[in-house]
């Protein structure tokens, strides 16, 4: 997780102006996982200008990251190398109360597997960020992350300040960075690491490794705070601590219109459009 | 003793009230004690959260419980868990074979998106639990995923899900056994759209005892 730094030679510690030297030699450095600024990003889909990306980052195995985007932002995340697990908190950036609710999602549309076409649903009954494209189609909905407890017993300890970072502990440092707590680190859901049910209702996880370059595209439907944390599936069955770097790249889009295939699929989703729609009638 | 909803009780009675139909409850559960929840007239949906009485921001988590056991459905045996992975109760005895905890709680708002904006005026578990929690200084964000007593969500092998006919009938009961010291909050479902209390929300009982 941290990068290892060059040895500060004896004679500088004691020198500010070195010590300014050291630290300034540094920049530029480029690491695997990193935020990218301004952000650039080669593989834009077509028709998305260079000028509207948002955000460039790879999150580190075992890190996290939070953003705040726009309505109508598009958010891509890939696994780069097969074993990113992206669990996902997603709030109201305007009213952070109002947060997903991994209930209401699955009751509400009637199913339990995200993919394509799927909403992520807010307490509220709006439509908090839909799913316009999934080549990965392994998501989980039901496990929530690993937690201290549960790190510590897999792999010996579960710090964020030892190597095997869990996490709970991810969504509350990423969390806080808003401004939030403890009672505001609510379920989520874990994209690219799923489960499947089966009759009696055993949890059957789906933990790869997977081929490397799937990707998951998801579109803000309203002004929102996500928090994701990239650390191994509390169910993943490998001894070792095993996930790699996630990519997240964002970019600004129309807002979704009144013909969009997505809101009008289901009556129960037009609904949660209406009254996201409501929301932001001002 | 008569009251068959007595039987086999393991401990002296210190708490018995009957929480009315579509009302909210809230009562504090000490360790060792045990929390009898009887299904009066039958199918009723009794919406469940749990806080730890220390630490309230330490709650009932549906999915460390799930990813605990592997398991979506609480059964006897299951082990109740908080946000971070702690027992907080444990169901010693159920007369139903299993209970739901990812159906979640009817809102209002979810309800405008299940059955349309004319249910939006109705009473809802949400609104429940707020109230409830409200007398002590808890919130909206205090509300998470529950569990749903006597209430049936089966999962189709291709990820369908719906709440449908309940396991439950008059006078069934659920035992909880506390782990540690925490603080109940129930709604009794209102809910009259869907099969979760058969259309017809009723009374149920709880017992604490030693």
């Amino acid at each position: 997780m941290t990068q290892t730094l060059a040895p500060v030679p004896a004679h500088q510690l004691a020198d500010p102006l070195a010590a300014r030297e050291h630290a300034r030699s540094q920049g530029g450095t480029v690491a695997e996982s990193m935020p990218v600024l301004p952000p650039v990003a080669d593989d834009l889909p077509e028709g998305v200008s260079p000028e509207d990306l948002v955000w460039e980052e790879t999150i580190a195995a075992g890190g996290y990251a939070t953003r705040r985007l726009s309505r109508g932002a598009r958010l891509r995340l890939i696994d780069l190398k097969g074993d990113a697990c992206a669990s996902l908190l997603v709030f109201n950036a305007e009213l952070p109360t109002e947060r997903l609710n991994v209930a209401d999602t699955v009751k509400v549309q009637w199913n339990a597997y995200l993919g394509e076409g799927k909403l992520l649903l807010s307490d509220m009954g709006r439509a908090m960020m839909s799913i316009l494209a999934d080549t990965a189609g392994t998501h989980d909905t039901f496990c929530g992350v690993s937690n201290a407890a549960t790190n510590a017993a897999k792999y010996g300890e579960g710090r964020n300040s030892g190597p095997y970072p869990n996490g709970r502990d991810r969504f509350l440092l990423g969390a806080a960075k808003h401004g939030l707590s403890r009672r505001d680190v609510h379920p989520c859901i874990t994209l690219f690491k799923g489960t499947r049910i089966e009759p009696d209702g055993t949890v059957v996880p789906q933990v790869g490794p997977f081929e490397p370059g799937r990707s998951i595209m998801l579109r803000a439907e309203m002004e929102v705070i996500v928090v994701i944390a990239n650390c191994p599936h509390v169910l993943d069955p490998r001894v070792d601590y095993t996930v790699t770097p996630l990519r997240a790249t964002a970019w600004r889009g129309p807002v979704t219109p009144a013909d969009d295939p997505v809101r009008n699929a289901t009556p129960e989703g037009l609904r949660a459009f209406l009254n996201v729609e409501d929301h932001f009638r001002r | 003793m008569n009251d068959p909803h007595l039987a086999g009780l393991p401990g002296a009675i210190v708490h018995d009230e009957v929480v009315p139909a579509r009302a909210p409850w809230l009562h504090p559960v000490a360790k060792g004690q045990t929390l009898r929840i009887v299904d009066l007239e039958g199918n009723q949906a009794v919406d469940f959260l749990l806080y730890s009485a220390a630490d309230d921001a330490e709650r009932y988590s549906a999915q460390d419980t799930v990813a605990a056991q592997g398991n979506l459905f609480l059964r006897e045996g299951t082990v109740l868990r908080s946000n971070e992975g702690r027992p907080m109760m444990t169901i010693a005895a159920s007369a139903v074979p299993y209970h739901d905890t990812i159906g979640g709680a009817c809102s209002c708002e979810s309800n405008t998106l299940r059955y349309g904006h004319h249910t939006k005026s109705q009473h809802a578990c949400v609104e429940n639990f707020l109230e409830a929690n409200l007398t002590q200084g808890r919130g909206k964000r205090d509300i998470v995923s529950n569990i749903n007593f006597f209430m049936n969500v089966p999962v189709e092998p291709d990820g369908s899900l719906g709440i449908v006919d309940g396991l439950s009938a008059p006078g069934l009961t659920v035992d909880l056994r506390a782990e540690m010291d925490v603080v109940v909050v129930v709604s009794n479902c209102p809910q009259i759209n869907n099969p979760c209390n058969a259309f017809n929300p009723t009374p149920v009982r709880m017992i604490v005892c030693a």
